[in-house]
């Protein structure tokens, strides 16, 4: 009980404990303004992570995301001179295909996602430099574009629009792979890919849908950002894969796949991105101390999802020896 | 057990199929049918083609030739899913379920009650409770799948197979990891599924199971059905004849082995001494010793330990018990490594997994193991290494056109050389050899069984496990019996004989003397058979 409740809840209760310490140790963490900073800032990242649960629960990887996103920001603020339909779907329908592609070589093709998606991270950075004439351009978002307001508002005066958006998009992923048929083909293409096709589930469609979801998630987080920032900024987003990959984990997720949740991904986040915001605030600290500090995060839940699932580990992990009855019969 | 309740025309059947591999024909023209309401055995050996037919029945492979009927009418199943959509169940050896997600996850995956397109998990759960009542499993069914026994995951399995509406269910091995009073509770299972009138096929190795549960039986050997019957009209000795290809009247033979059939012992001190191996649900108190010079086999049929014996030797098995001594010193640590410093190597079954580095010369592959024993300060003596290559390729016979050539470019036969120079560099005490002659020719075969016998005349313990009954019975100068993991027989000198072989696999105990515990077998006395 103890173990499932801490790998659910783990990255939950450590941001309580670090939000409750700042509190106390830092002026001006508990404001409106740093609080609100916190959460846009993180908001983009979330609804990559969100993608990337999916992708991991499947026992992939989507490396991709980081330059999809940059991609798509660029794209948008490219396509924003043809209005806000175009700033909006430009950049969702090219990294909805690369997703796709991915999903492709993966599911049908057979291929490692780290490989194909290392490919379509270069393949999209270069896409990115094309856009951009090599980086020599940087595309700006017009002034009245129709999208701006509405990425900039807020509800009530005190919400953020992309907080809002993030709220919204984690309830849905929450329903989807919690409480739907297909989130539960999510877990079994994760758990056992071979059991999960026995058992009927459509395995290669999985993936590819998860893929797909994955660089749209990229994609429209690469799309608000560059609204937000008011021009594509080539080399934003660039290793933002690492930093999803870390919140999804942190979260809970076990890379492995087969076990996870939507919401832990996004204690994830707001964990990553309030100790950077608390790195940032204790002055004299360089930013650069925010990646050390990830990192050391990463690598300590890592080992506690190993101790946790210690001692029920020799259960999942199989049971048979390598010869015996398991061979039966012609090739 | 009583008879079916009901039965009709088959309720799936397999008319003339045929299935081609490279190289291989795995089915030939067989014919099988299931009638509603019966249990059917489906046996053979290694390579019979039982699986080949099982992934043929549920639609993992598609016949090159013949086809299938179900409920009467012909069908081409497009995949897996189609076939178990269609009502045929399948329950693997090895359970194939998720061990992460929970119970009922497991047990309604694909057809999760739902409510507004959401999963109803109230629902689910009191209906996984409900239907797993039935198979005398009482968990909490969201806890995740791992939390259970073997047993429970194979009920799960089960409950889950069949609660789709089967109309038949295909166990392959169900029995292989289940406590005896799971079995009970499978065996239950099974008489239900009976009186609902589905169609059972049960493939097992245990006779004992197919004589208590089966109606009836086919014997699968080489690809082709040799025999379908009443299962309690075929003679135990009869079925094990069918099974490993060998008639009853007609093994008396001379072989064609190349075994001399003597070896000399030249001490009776025990080379290699184990005892009470056990190791959960695979062996249990196997002891054996071996003398140096001589060939003990190990009989049995597949899935009898025999394997599992060999690894528990060689430390690659994890023990629950058991002590393994060389020449009266006991091994201490459970490794391969402190089982190889202590004199034992062991040849494995499977050459191209376990065994040879395929894209590396015969000379790399001969010299792997010792390589320790070769170099000086880290250092590899490439002079030593040729001498140790150049003597084993001369001595072995290695046909390859010189230390260079890739072992993968070399004939099964002398592949398997090169893997009995790289264990005899190391110059062991005692040889372990898993089916050392399967999958090679004849030519080669014959040149392995003479090495077998001079590596013996010069003092080395062996351990032969072949299932090649004339193989052992030329081969060995005793030979020990497995049956579920345990010593059911032994038979030396001149009571090695195929028939006695069979007698013991079919569970006639036969002692030393040649008597025999009855058991309402037909009566065959082991010890009397001499050629």
């Amino acid at each position: 009980m103890w173990r499932d409740l801490f790998q659910r809840h783990g990255a939950l209760i450590v941001l309580a404990a670090v939000v409750v310490a700042a509190g106390a140790g830092l002026d001006g963490f508990l404001t409106a303004g740093n609080l609100d900073n916190v959460a846009v800032g993180a908001s983009f990242l979330a609804v990559i992570a969100l993608g990337m649960t999916f992708v991991i629960v499947t026992g992939g990887i989507d490396l991709s995301v980081g330059t999809v996103f940059a991609l798509a920001g660029v794209l948008a603020a490219w396509a924003s001179q043809y209005g806000s339909a175009a700033a909006l779907l430009v950049p969702l329908v090219v990294c909805g295909a690369i997703g796709a592609l991915n999903g492709a070589l993966i599911a049908r093709a057979g291929l490692a996602p780290f490989i194909v998606t290392l490919a379509s991270m270069l393949g999209s950075l270069g896409l990115m430099l094309a856009v951009s004439r090599e980086g020599t351009v940087t595309h700006l978002v017009p002034d009245g574009l129709a999208l701006t307001p509405l990425v900039h508002g807020r509800l009530l005066g005190l919400v953020g629009h992309p907080v809002l958006l993030v709220v919204v998009l984690f309830a849905a992923g929450g329903v989807v792979l919690g409480r739907t048929r297909w989130g539960q083909y999510v877990y079994a293409v994760g758990g056992n890919e071979q059991s999960a096709a026995l058992m009927g589930v459509p395995v290669g469609g999985v993936k590819a849908a998860v893929y797909t979801l994955s660089g749209l998630c990229a994609g429209l987080a690469g799309t608000l950002n560059a609204v937000w920032l008011g021009s594509g900024v080539t080399i934003f987003g660039i290793g933002t894969e690492l930093e999803a990959i870390a919140a999804v984990v942190i979260g809970g997720t076990l890379l492995t796949g087969g076990y996870g949740f939507v919401a832990g991904t996004l204690a994830g986040v707001l964990l990553l991105k309030v100790v950077q915001n608390v790195i940032n605030a204790v002055g004299g600290l360089s930013s650069a101390y925010q990646e050390v500090v990830s990192g050391l995060f990463l690598v300590v839940v890592v080992l506690a999802q190993k101790w946790l699932s210690r001692p029920g580990a020799a259960a999942p992990t199989a049971p048979h020896g390598p010869s015996g009855p398991a061979r039966t019969g012609a090739p | 057990m009583t008879g079916p309740v009901e039965r009709g025309p088959a309720v799936l059947g397999a008319r003339g199929v045929t299935r081609r591999f490279p190289g291989v024909l795995a089915l030939d023209r067989v014919d099988f049918e299931v009638l509603p309401g019966e249990v059917h055995a489906l046996v053979g050996e290694n390579g019979a083609g039982k699986s080949t037919l099982i992934k043929l029945l549920t639609g993992v492979y598609r016949p090159d030739g013949g086809g299938l009927e179900y409920l009467g009418a012909p069908v081409r199943f497009a995949g897996p899913l189609r076939a178990q959509r269609a009502g045929i169940a399948t329950i693997y050896q090895e359970v194939n379920l998720l061990p992460l997600l929970s119970v009922a996850r497991n047990l309604f995956l694909g057809r999760e009650p739902r409510r507004f397109g959401l999963i109803d998990f109230a629902r689910m759960h009191r209906e996984a409770r409900e239907a797993l009542s039935g198979y005398g499993v009482h968990v909490d069914v969201r806890r995740p799948l791992r939390e259970l026994s073997m047993g429970a995951r194979q009920m799960v399995a089960l409950a889950r197979a069949v609660g789709s509406d089967a109309r038949v269910v295909i166990m392959d091995e169900p029995t292989s990891s289940l406590e005896p009073r799971e079995v009970e509770t499978l065996f239950e299972v099974i008489g239900t599924l009976r009186e609902r009138g589905i169609g059972v096929v049960y493939v097992s190795h245990r006779l004992d199971e197919l004589y208590r549960i089966c109606d009836r039986v086919t014997v699968l050997r080489d690809g082709r059905v040799v025999h379908t019957g009443a299962m309690a009209e075929l003679e135990r000795l009869r079925l094990i004849s069918l099974m490993l290809g060998r008639d009853v009247a007609d093994v008396a033979g001379e072989g064609v082995t190349t075994f001399s059939g003597e070896h000399t012992e030249v001490s009776s001190e025990p080379v290699l001494e184990a005892a009470d191996l056990a190791a959960r649900h695979r062996l249990h108190g196997v002891s054996l010793r071996i003398r140096p010079g001589e060939v003990v086999g190990l009989g049995g049929l597949l899935g009898s330990g025999r394997t599992e014996t060999a690894q528990a030797i060689a430390g690659a098995l994890p023990l629950d018990s058991g002590r393994v001594s060389v020449l009266g010193v006991p091994v201490r640590r459970r490794s391969t490594a402190a089982a190889i410093a202590a004199g034992i190597g062991m040849l494995t079954e499977d050459r191209k997994h376990e065994g040879i580095v395929p894209g590396s010369s015969v000379r790399e592959n001969i010299a792997l193991a010792a390589l320790p024993r070769l170099s000086r300060f880290g250092l590899v003596s490439e002079r030593r290494v040729d001498r140790v290559v150049r003597v084993f390729m001369e001595r072995l016979r290695i046909k390859a056109v010189g230390p260079e050539q890739k072992v993968e470019e070399l004939s099964g036969g002398n592949q398997q050389k090169v893997l009995l120079a790289r264990w005899l560099a190391l110059e062991p005490r005692v040889l372990l050899l898993d089916e050392p002659t399967r999958g090679i020719d004849v030519g080669a075969k014959a040149e392995v069984q003479r090495l077998v016998d001079e590596l013996a005349a010069e003092g080395l313990g062996v351990l032969l496990i072949s299932s090649d009954l004339e193989e052992l019975v030329e081969g060995a100068d005793r030979v020990l019996v497995l049956k579920d993991g345990a010593v059911v027989g032994e038979l030396s000198g001149g009571e090695v004989t195929e028939r006695a072989l069979m007698a013991v696999i079919a569970g006639e105990p036969v002692t030393a003397a040649g008597e025999r515990a009855g058991d309402g077998a037909p009566a065959v006395r082991g010890g009397e058979e001499v050629r």
